[in-house]
């Protein structure tokens, strides 16, 4: 299961908690994991990324393992820690304002 | 028994505010989607338990709320504005050609027959219709049609901030958009023509009579007389007499003619209410005195109200749609300002009290009278 760290307010329109388990299938990738999000969730469509072009929203990145992946490629693979479940894939409102 | 509900969006959610009809005592619910920025909140005029809300975010997009409940419970419907075709480009602030792109949604208009049909004009500006409650979104493409590529946006954004709605002819619309005018369809919104004869934009255009360009900040019509048309410009308060086709200024003894809202009293189409603001780079009141100016002439001879609004110091704005009526028979008038006030006044302007005092910026007031 992948594990997915929604940001509070995306939690709160999903009626989530702030981790969610996704069955993805492989390969397991950004668009992967947010394919799968948005069927779980079809109310976070175009929240995370546009709805017309699925570009990421300019002010969310995504985190994991320590690292920003948010300018990696939509489809590269991403760490196996995250494929296996033992690392967090992170939707991050970005830190933009005061 | 009769109950008022005021429907008022703000930057970091919504509230609704409930009284009864002697509007002295509220109650205050919210914040609803606290965080996100509600541009818009409306109600059907024909069930007004059907209420959508604009809710947006800088992070994380539009989002489309419904209730059926009054704003009880809400539901997250369609947010897939996709403009037809390939929308091209428009004029940016340097005179480039910028791509449209959507963003958000300014208005959201129900239908005065029919709950599932609501209309939604969004920025960059186009206009929207959904017939399935918000379940999905179609563009009327033949407004950007009308010179699209000439439009700019405003300081707030290239956005489609009024939408009017013809009761005695539903296949007439009319809009308003920042900084390209106005525009009135008479097909539903098939096709569309400019309506901005009279308007001089000196100094903001250059040709200050252009047919498309300027900057409308608030249209508003009262019902009994679809024709006669009242625009708060940029600059300028306006009147049209024939749907649009030709404007005069009715700016008269104002202390300052740049604003953004106009209203219409419920019952009284030639009275008239604006929020005059300094100017175009200082949002606030003249003086430092909130004053609601009301014509009962239809324009030119204004009136300022102030009883109960601050009078010193004040330094608020009120934007285009947070100015709002109720059509009790003692009409109320509703002013939410961008330092969380929102004001009633249970005579027409004459008396106002506060009825909240420190919710977020105020972005949009719309109010309900439930029988």
């Amino acid at each position: 299961m992948i594990r997915v760290v929604l940001p509070y307010h995306l939690q709160r329109l999903a009626n989530a908690g702030r981790v969610v388990e996704l069955e993805v299938e492989p390969p397991v990738s950004q668009r992967s994991i947010l394919d799968a999000l948005e069927a779980r969730y079809p109310m976070l469509r175009g929240t995370v990324r546009h709805r017309a072009t699925g570009e990421r929203q300019p002010f969310v990145r995504f985190f994991a393992c320590n690292e920003d992946f948010s300018l990696t490629s939509p489809d590269a693979p991403l760490p196996d820690a995250v494929v296996q479940g033992k690392e967090e894939f992170m939707i991050v409102g970005a830190m933009a304002g005061g | 028994m009769t109950k008022v509900r005021v429907l008022v969006g703000t930057r970091k959610g919504a509230f609704i505010l409930t009284s009864d009809e002697k509007r002295q005592k509220w109650e205050v619910s919210g914040p609803h989607f606290s965080g996100w920025e509600i541009f818009h909140i409306n109600g059907s005029p024909v069930n007004p338990n059907r209420l959508y809300a604009s809710q947006t975010s800088d992070w994380f997009g539009q989002v489309i709320q419904r209730s059926d409940d009054g704003g009880a419970t809400w539901e997250a419907v369609n947010n897939d504005f996709t403009y037809v075709g390939d929308p091209g480009t428009h004029l940016f602030y340097d005179d480039s050609q910028k791509p449209w792109a959507f963003k958000r949604v300014w208005n959201l208009q129900p239908s005065l027959t029919d709950p599932e049909l609501v209309y939604a004009g969004v920025e960059d500006a186009a206009l929207f219709v959904s017939k399935d409650g918000g379940q999905s979104w179609q563009e009327l493409p033949g407004l950007r049609d009308v010179k699209g590529h000439m439009w700019q946006p405003g300081a707030g954004g290239l956005c489609l901030h009024t939408i009017l709605l013809d009761p005695a002819n539903p296949q007439r619309l009319y809009v308003a958009i920042s900084a390209a005018g106005a525009f009135r369809s008479e097909d539903g919104g098939l096709t569309w023509m400019p309506i901005n004869k009279g308007l001089i934009s000196d100094g903001e255009l250059p040709d200050p009579g252009a047919d498309v360009g300027h900057c409308v900040h608030s249209l508003a019509m009262h019902p009994s007389k679809p024709g006669v048309l009242f625009m708060q410009k940029h600059w300028d308060v306006m009147r049209s007499d024939d749907s649009g086709d030709m404007w005069h200024e009715v700016s008269g003894n104002l202390p300052s003619d740049f604003g953004f809202p106009i209203v219409v009293h419920a019952h009284e189409p030639e009275t008239i209410y604006v929020v005059p603001i300094k100017s175009d780079s200082e949002h606030f009141p003249p003086d430092g005195k909130l004053r609601v100016y009301r014509s009962r002439s239809g324009g030119n001879e204004w009136e300022a109200l102030t009883n109960g609004l601050p009078q010193k110091d004040c330094y608020v704005n009120v934007l285009r749609n947070a100015l709002a009526v109720d059509t009790l028979k003692d009409c109320g008038i509703y002013l939410g300002t961008s330092g969380g006030q929102v004001y009633v006044s249970a005579d027409s302007g004459d008396h106002w009290e506060t009825i909240v005092h420190n919710l977020p910026p105020v972005l949009s007031v719309e109010v309900q009278v439930i029988k």
